[in-house]
C-alpha cells in the first residue's frame, strides 16, 4: 500500500521536489504557487496547533507552553514510534489532506517526506532563520540537506556517540583504553583471552553501523538537485565493514540480537565490556544492567587514525511543519521554543533523555552533573564534546525504512556466517537504487 | 460434535493411536501455553531479575507490586486503554451481533427480489481482510472530519459478514417457518417476533457470532493504529505496541508492557472460558452445513 501510495504521489508532484531551485518553486501539482505556500505569516487570532510526537512525557513540556502561550495552544497526539506506524500515519494524513501541524520525525525519515513533498520550509519565517545560529552545524544541516536558504524541520536531539567502557575489568586485566579502532581490535583479542566480548555487534540497528560510517567519512547519499546517487560501498565504508567483519569472525565480538533481554544480560553479566553508542546509550545500560552500576566509564570514540578526533551520531530527530498546516508560524515558534529554551530542553531531557541539538544546550546545567552510575564521571562533557565533532555533510535517503530492512537482512546472514557485511552492502546498494527508482525517483545508476 | 453411538463401537481404539492422539495434544497444549506460561512468570518480577534470571521460573514474587506499577504509570492511562478495548470489542461485538442476527435471519426467511445477491456479496465480504479496509476507511472518514474519534474505530467495527452467514445458516435450520406462521397468526409483528421467538431460538448462534466478532475486534490492530492520534482513545493494544516501540529509549516501559500484556489478555480467557461450549455447537452448526 505504502510504495504504491507514494509512487503515484511521487509522479504527481514533480519528480523531484528536492532542493531543486531554492524556495519551492518545483511543485507544478494542482496546490498551485510554490511561493505564496512557502509564506510564514502570522495567523490572526488565537489559534490551536496540533503536534504529532511519541515523545513520552511530552505533555508535561507542551503545558508549560499553553500556560505561557493562551493564543496558541498546542495540542499533542501521540503513537508509536515512528517506524512503528507513525510515519505511515503521516503519509496517509497527507494524502486525507489532514496532517497536524507539527509532526516528530528522525532525521533519517526527513528526506522521505521531503521526496513527498509533505513538509513546510520553516526557514521561510525569520525566526527560524535567525535561529540558525544556535544549533550545532551538523544538526542544522540534518534539516537543511545542505541548503542553506531552506530548513524542513527544526532540529530536537542527537546523538553524538562515545565508548562506554567497563572501566573495572579494563584496569583489572591490565588493558589501556583504545583510542583508535587498531587498539580496540587489539583490546578485543585481550577482552577475548580474559574471557569476555570487546563489544556486541548489532546485525539489526543498521543505523549505529550507520554512526561508525558517519565518523569513517562514508557517505551513503548525495543529491545534486537532479538525481540521488547512493553509495553504500564507498572505500570508507568498507573500511568500516571489513573492520567489523574481522572481529565477527574471529569471533571477538558477540552476535545477540540488540534491545532483548539476552542482550541486557551480556552487559549485566559482564560478558560485553564495551559498547560505541550515543548518548542515549547510558540510559539503556544503566536499566538494562544494574549490576553493573559504578563500573562504566565514558571516552570519546575510537579513531581511524591517531591524533584524529571525529564523533559519529546515532539517532536525533526534528519537528517538522507539514505543508497543509494553517498555521505554520505559530508552528514554527513553538518548534523553535520547544527545541531552544533552556525551560523546554530541561524538561524533555528529564522526561525523555532527549539530548539536545543546540550548542548552549549541550551546556546546560543539568547535563554537567555527575552521574552516579558512571562512577561520577561528568559523561555528558565526553558527549557535548563529540557532538561537536560530528562531521556536518552526512545525507540519509529518501527510502531508508527499506535500506535498513535490506541491510539488516544481510547483516543477519554475515553474523550467521553466510557472506560477509560488504556482501550486504553491496546487495543493498543495489535494492535501494531500484526503490527509488521504483517510487519515480530519479536516481544515478 | 458426538459421533453416533453404534460407529463408535465398532471403531476399536488401539492404545497406539490413543496415545499418539494424547501425545500430539500434549504436545499442542505445552506449544500454546508456553508464552503464557512465560508471560505469567515475566510479569511476577522485578526488571533487573527479569533479564537474570530463569525466564520460566518464578523469582520474587512481584506481581502485585507491578501490576500497582502499571495502574499508576501516567495517570492510569492502562485502565484507559482497558476500558477503551472493552466499549470498542464489548459494545461492538454486541451491536454487530444484533445487527447480523437482524440480517441474516431476514435473507434466511423472507423472500424478496436480489436475496441472494445481497447474501453472496456480504459473503464475498468475508474474503475482504480487515486491514485491507484500513486505509479506505481512514480516507473516508478524512472526508467527514472524523478521524481520531471514537466513532472512527467503532463504526467500522460493527460488520461483520462471517456473522451474517451464520446467522443466516442457523436461522434456517432452527426457526421453523409454522412457527412464524402461527405468530403471525396471534398477532405478533415481524419485529416482535423476531426478538421474542427467533432471537430465543438462535442463542447458540448468536453467542457464537459474539464471539466471533469480539475477537475479530479485539485483534483488529490496524485500524485504531491509523485513525487514533489521541492516547485517551487507544484500546489496549495499540497502547502496549505504542509503549513497545519506546523501549529503546524508556528501558521501564519492558516491564510495564509485559504486565500490561498479561492483564489485556485476561478478557479474551474469561470470555472463553465462559462462552466455549456455545462457541463449539456453533462451530459445529456452521461446519454440517
Amino acid at each position: 500500500m505504502r510504495t504504491a501510495f507514494r509512487a503515484a504521489s511521487a509522479l504527481l508532484v514533480s519528480a523531484l521536489a528536492l532542493t531543486a531551485c531554492g524556495s519551492g518553486g518545483s511543485d507544478d501539482d494542482a496546490s498551485g504557487g510554490g511561493t505564496s505556500a512557502a509564506s510564514c505569516a502570522p495567523s490572526s487570532g488565537p489559534v490551536t496547533i496540533s503536534y504529532t510526537t511519541w515523545i513520552p512525557g511530552i505533555e508535561n513540556v507542551v503545558k508549560v507552553w499553553n500556560d505561557k502561550n493562551p493564543n496558541i495552544q498546542v495540542k499533542v497526539q501521540t503513537g508509536p514510534n515512528g517506524n512503528g506506524g507513525t510515519y505511515q500515519n503521516f503519509f496517509n494524513q497527507l494524502k486525507a489532506n489532514n496532517t497536524p501541524d507539527l509532526g516528530h520525525i528522525e532525521y533519517d525519515a526527513l528526506p522521505s517526506f521531503r521526496v513527498q513533498d509533505g513538509l513546510f520550509d520553516v526557514a521561510s519565517c525569520d525566526i527560524v532563520a535567525k535561529a540558525k545560529d544556535q544549533f550545532i552545524p551538523w544538526t542544522w544541516n540534518q534539516v537543511s540537506f545542505g541548503d542553506d536558504k531552506s530548513a524542513w524541520g527544526v532540529p530536537q536531539d542527537s546523538g553524538p556517540m562515545a565508548l562506554f567502557y567497563r572501566a573495572d575489568l579494563f584496569e583489572k586485566n591490565n588493558i589501556a583504553i583504545p583510542k583508535t579502532w587498531d587498539e580496540y581490535a587489539a583490546a578485543a583479542e585481550k577482552v577475548k583471552a580474559a574471557g569476555g566480548y570487546i563489544t556486541n555487534f548489532s546485525q539489526s540497528d543498521i543505523n549505529q553501523f550507520a554512526g561508525f560510517t558517519w565518523q569513517a567519512g562514508g557517505r551513503w547519499f548525495a543529491n545534486d538537485g537532479q538525481q540521488w546517487t547512493v553509495n553504500l560501498t564507498d572505500d570508507k565504508t568498507k573500511k568500516v565493514a571489513d573492520y567489523w567483519q574481522n572481529l565477527i569472525s574471529k569471533k571477538l565480538v558477540s552476535t545477540v540480537p540488540p534491545w532483548t533481554t539476552e542482550w541486557d544480560n551480556a552487559y549485566n553479566s559482564s560478558s560485553a565490556w564495551t559498547w560505541v553508542s550515543a548518548v542515549w546509550g547510558a540510559n539503556s545500560i544503566m536499566s538494562g544492567a544494574p549490576k553493573t552500576a559504578g563500573k562504566w566509564r565514558v571516552a570519546p570514540m575510537p579513531q581511524w587514525s591517531a591524533g584524529e578526533d571525529i564523533a559519529g551520531n546515532w539517532g536525533g530527530s526534528a519537528t517538522a511543519v507539514f505543508k497543509n498546516s494553517k498555521h505554520p508560524y505559530e508552528a514554527a515558534q513553538f518548534a523553535l521554543w520547544l527545541n531552544t529554551s533552556e525551560e523546554a530542553l530541561a524538561l524533555l531531557n528529564k522526561e525523555a533523555q532527549l539530548y539536545p541539538a543546540t550548542t548552549a544546550g549541550t551546556k546546560y546545567s543539568y547535563l554537567a552533573n555527575p552521574v552516579e552510575f558512571y562512577g561520577d564521571q561528568k559523561i555528558y562533557e565526553v558527549f557535548a564534546d563529540a557532538s561537536g565533532k560530528v562531521t556536518p555533510d552526512f545525507t540519509w535517503g529518501p527510502t531508508m525504512t527499506s535500506t535498513y530492512a535490506n541491510a539488516s537482512d544481510g547483516f543477519k546472514a554475515a553474523v550467521s556466517g553466510t557472506g560477509t557485511l560488504n556482501d550486504a552492502l553491496t546487495a543493498t546498494q543495489k535494492s535501494t537504487i531500484e526503490t527509488l527508482k521504483s517510487q519515480a525517483i530519479p536516481v544515478k545508476e | 460434535m458426538s459421533v453416533d453411538a453404534p460407529v463408535r463401537n465398532k471403531v476399536q481404539e488401539s492404545l497406539l493411536s490413543r496415545t499418539a492422539a494424547m501425545l500430539i495434544m500434549a504436545v499442542c497444549t505445552v506449544y500454546f501455553l508456553t508464552p503464557i506460561w512465560w508471560l505469567f512468570v515475566g510479569a511476577s518480577k522485578s526488571s533487573d531479575q527479569f533479564t537474570s534470571t530463569n525466564p520460566l521460573w518464578f523469582a520474587d514474587f512481584d506481581l502485585f507490586a507491578n501490576i500497582g506499577d502499571l495502574f499508576a504509570y501516567r495517570d492510569g492511562v492502562f485502565l484507559r486503554w482497558m476500558l477503551n478495548s472493552i466499549l470498542y470489542t464489548g459494545g461492538a461485538a454486541l451491536l454487530g451481533t444484533v445487527l447480523a442476527a437482524m440480517c441474516g435471519y431476514a435473507l434466511a426467511k423472507y423472500r424478496f427480489r436480489g436475496r441472494e445477491l445481497i447474501f453472496n456479496v456480504v459473503l464475498s465480504g468475508v474474503l475482504v481482510p480487515a486491514t485491507a479496509l484500513a486505509l479506505p476507511l481512514f480516507l473516508i472518514f478524512s472526508k467527514v472530519d472524523a478521524t481520531n474519534t471514537f466513532w472512527s474505530v467503532f463504526l467500522p467495527s460493527l460488520v461483520n459478514p462471517f456473522g451474517v452467514y451464520l446467522a443466516r445458516i442457523y436461522a434456517s435450520a432452527s426457526v421453523p417457518d409454522e412457527l412464524l406462521e402461527a405468530a403471525r397468526i396471534d398477532g405478533s409483528g415481524e419485529i416482535r417476533t423476531f426478538f421474542k421467538v427467533s432471537t430465543r431460538l438462535m442463542t447458540p448462534a448468536l453467542i457464537t457470532i459474539f464471539l466471533f466478532h469480539f475477537v475479530a475486534v479485539w485483534n483488529n490492530f490496524l485500524l485504531p493504529l491509523i485513525m487514533l492520534g489521541d492516547e485517551r482513545l487507544f484500546p489496549v493494544t495499540l497502547g502496549l505496541y505504542s509503549w513497545n516501540t519506546q523501549v529503546n529509549q524508556i528501558p521501564e516501559l519492558r516491564g510495564l508492557v509485559i504486565i500490561g500484556a498479561l492483564l489485556s489478555i485476561t478478557p479474551l480467557v474469561v470470555a472463553f472460558l465462559f462462552l466455549q461450549r456455545f462457541w463449539r455447537n456453533g462451530l459445529g452448526a456452521g461446519a454440517v452445513k
